[in-house]
């Protein structure tokens, strides 16, 4: 069992957990994330750690509300209990110093970007971050993000913070620039998508990290494998962070919309329960 | 060895063993036909998760355990990774003396109620019965013997608790909670340790739990024996990594001084075939987690399962059959296992293989699947699969298979469950660069201690083996035990 300690939401469907969780607040590196199972009747389910603090014994989750296990949990609150955590999972960031990186983060994305940005900094980089939303509501985590960060661009799709355009078109402004060394994106998968396009344009390397359906966690079922440069990789023990230009994004969107259907009766399912409660 | 001779010569001369055997002709035991496993109908049990084998009654067992000869050289024993005493245990039966018997399995097998559903017997102990070689006739049914004996004492409420050695404070890790960890536990309780198993999952007992299904081996079988663990001072901590969540450094600081790693083969194989990433393609285990583990078939829980009406599952061993029939369970119309080699090749257990084709189980037999096509939202809806016949014996020394040229054909599919082996774990040996592993990724040890590169840590099961049986597992859990005790009794006198 680990402790909801806090609970601050972004927006309607964005919130923020801090959680109590001891050994993984000091194991986790930047890019790890841990499987959670909120009761007895659960889903597992990977949430990218956005953070922790080694001290107080807690990690940080931003989640967004995508379907039940999400929904159940932003219907969470502090004092509450979170049946199952377990992590650090997955590979670290490799981070080191390499001059100019260029940081992208979609939606709920900047979350697990954020220890990644504050690395690269804390490592000697340049770290320029470009923040992309669809509106302003929904761009999270600005004010952390600037902290670590030597410049940030804010684009939204509707103009309502920062710049009116996509992620890609606050990448270029950039690369257009100055000469960018490596990139991090992290957000949607499409988003992901477009921004590798972009820097492989460019000839940047980049890094993507994935969020696939996810079961164990721990290399054992498979269901989160991908293909990364015409071989089948398995995101949570070879990831979930990979060389984005070699990405089959096309087969992770697929993928991502194996239990399209399920997942909507499933919700559907648990949103008459709530109204009726 | 000489030790353990003289103790079964000593234990086969005790008088109650004498005189049963001396209350009945060899001949009269001999004449008797082995007795029949009473199974659930096969056309109701595939709609369910209903225990298939329904275990040997009263009657059945006692004439079964008459038909042992409580023979001087008993060779059973040497078929039995975990050296259970097995005509003591079988005599007990004889005697009526169920709850004795039970306790003969527990003196070297923590798991009796495991190993007498899932053993495969007929390749052990039943293989070296002096039935089988020196009879050519069927061999006494230890395996129904000893899940009836352990059924028995688990029903009774008069659960034995092993003895166990006055608790010497000495902090040993587990690492993983099936059958090789379990084992290892076990045994360490017994000499004394003070035994903490960490698991990966949420739930205890590895491949026993997420793996076998219902129909095979109830959950609650599995259980009672952790339980049983539990009363004998075994501490279990779900939801942690060792290498992840805290390293074995960090553990040793936390005073522990000896590990056994039973981690297991958790990494799938996949063909590598054009297509095999399409939705509706699945790895057996992540297939029988869902179905096992997270309990995907019933709606009150939130993990989904894709339940196909036409479902291939690739393979012949018994994960393959395990597949297959959950398949059957969840509502496919067409249940299929395609496998490259005959039957005869097929490394699943016959009773598997029967109780599948009793289901309504299809097998094509000598095929190969080559590509996977999909329809427009990515979701597998065909297979191509080519012909196979057998040529010369390979490494293996099974006929290896070889394609027939030009007998592709295409079969509609909708699920696709890929069950062709596994590979090792990566995550111990990915957070341990000093230990020294194998090219495929499986722990090197010593093989009487199972002691590996580093002193401290001692490994066995899957992680070793790279793929192999519960008891074997098992066998390996013990085994390393041993060999903890003796490195740490010689640590301590240092």
């Amino acid at each position: 069992m680990s402790k909801i300690l806090e609970k601050e939401l972004f927006s309607k469907n964005v919130a923020k957990f801090i959680i109590d969780a001891p050994s993984i607040a000091k194991s986790r590196k930047p890019g790890h994330f841990v499987i959670i199972r909120l009761g007895e009747k659960g889903e597992r389910i990977p949430l990218t750690i956005a953070g922790s603090d080694v001290e107080k014994g807690t990690i940080t989750l931003v989640v967004q509300k995508v379907g039940v296990t999400s929904a159940k949990l932003l219907s969470m609150e502090a004092g509450d209990e979170i049946r199952d955590v377990v992590g650090p999972l997955g590979e670290a960031t490799h981070i080191e110093k390499v001059g100019t990186v260029l940081c992208a983060g979609g939606g709920v994305g900047v979350a697990p970007l954020l220890p990644i940005i504050e690395g690269f900094k804390k490592a000697g980089n340049r770290v320029i971050t470009v923040l992309a939303a669809r509106t302003k509501d929904l761009i999270i985590l600005e004010d952390q993000v600037r902290e670590f960060s030597d410049e940030v661009i804010v684009m939204t799709d509707d103009g309502s913070s920062g710049k009116k355009g996509l992620v890609t078109a606050g990448m270029e402004e950039v690369i257009n620039r100055e000469k960018v060394d490596l990139s991090v994106v992290i957000g949607p998968a499409i988003m992901m998508k477009f921004a590798a396009l972009t820097t492989k344009k460019y000839n940047i390397k980049t890094y993507a990290s994935l969020n696939t359906i996810m079961v164990d966690g721990t290399g054992m079922c498979g269901a989160c494998r991908i293909t990364v440069g015409g071989k089948t990789k398995f995101v949570c023990v070879d990831g979930p962070e990979f060389d984005a230009h070699q990405v089959d994004f096309d087969q992770m969107l697929t993928r991502l919309g194996a239990y399209k259907d399920e997942e909507l009766k499933a919700y559907e399912r648990y949103m008459e329960t709530v109204q009726n409660a | 060895m000489e030790n353990i001779i003289d103790y079964l010569k000593a234990e086969r001369s005790q008088e109650w063993r004498a005189e049963l055997r001396k209350s009945m002709k060899a001949k009269e035991r001999t004449s008797a036909k082995r007795a029949e496993m009473p199974e659930e109908d096969p056309n109701y049990r595939n709609t369910n998760t209903v225990e298939v084998n329904k275990g040997l009654t009263e009657k059945q067992a006692f004439a079964e355990a008459k038909r042992c000869l409580d023979c001087p050289d008993p060779t059973c024993i040497q078929g039995c990774p975990v050296g259970i005493n097995i005509p003591k245990f079988i005599k007990r039966i004889d005697q009526g003396n169920v709850l004795e018997a039970a306790k003969v399995l527990k003196e070297t097998n923590g798991l009796p109620a495991v190993c007498g559903r899932v053993c495969p017997q007929e390749k052990q102990c039943e293989a070296s019965c002096f039935y089988t070689i020196k009879m050519g006739a069927t061999p006494v049914a230890i395996g129904f013997l000893e899940r009836f004996a352990a059924d028995y004492e688990r029903n009774s409420g008069k659960m034995a608790v092993p003895e166990i050695s006055e608790n010497n404070g000495i902090k040993v890790a587990v690492v993983g909670s099936g059958p090789a960890g379990l084992a290892a536990s076990g045994d360490l309780a017994k000499y004394g340790y003070d035994v903490t198993v960490f698991e990966a999952l949420h739930e205890i007992g590895g491949v026993l739990k997420y793996g076998i299904p219902e129909f095979r081996l109830p959950n609650e079988v599995v259980d009672v024996e952790i339980n049983n663990l539990r009363k004998m001072g075994v501490k279990f901590v779900p939801n942690f990594i060792v290498g992840k969540t805290a390293s074995f450094d960090d553990l040793k600081e936390q005073g522990f001084q000896a590990f056994f790693v039973g981690s297991g083969a958790g990494l799938p194989r996949f063909m590598n075939i054009p297509g095999e990433n399409y939705n509706g393609i699945f790895s057996s285990n992540e297939y029988l987690t869902r179905v096992n583990l997270m309990n995907a078939a019933k709606e009150e829980f939130d993990t989904p399962v894709i339940s196909g009406k036409n479902v291939a599952v690739i393979g012949g061993g018994n994960t393959a059959m395990d597949s297959v029939r959950v398949a059957k369970r969840l509502g496919a119309e067409r249940a299929m296992i395609i496998y490259r080699r005959s039957e005869e090749e097929m490394p699943a257990r016959v009773e598997e293989v029967k109780h599948a084709k009793e289901e309504g189980i299809e097998f094509m037999n000598l095929h190969n699947p080559l590509e996977y096509y999909a329809d427009d939202k990515g979701r597998v809806k065909s297979v191509k699969i080519q012909k196979m016949e057998l040529g010369e014996p390979d490494a293996s020394g099974r006929r290896r298979p070889i394609p027939i040229e030009g007998s592709e054909f295409i079969i509609d599919v909708d699920t696709v469950v890929v069950s062709v082996g596994v590979s090792p774990n990566p995550l111990i040996p990915k957070s341990l660069s000093q230990l020294k592993v194998t090219d495929w990724g499986t722990i090197v040890v010593d093989p009487n201690t199972m002691q590996s590169s580093m002193p401290e840590l001692f490994a066995g099961g899957d992680i070793v083996r790279g793929g192999a049986t519960v008891i074997l597992a098992m066998g390996d859990g013990r085994k390393a035990a041993a060999g903890i005790h003796k490195y740490l009794s010689e640590k301590v006198k240092a």
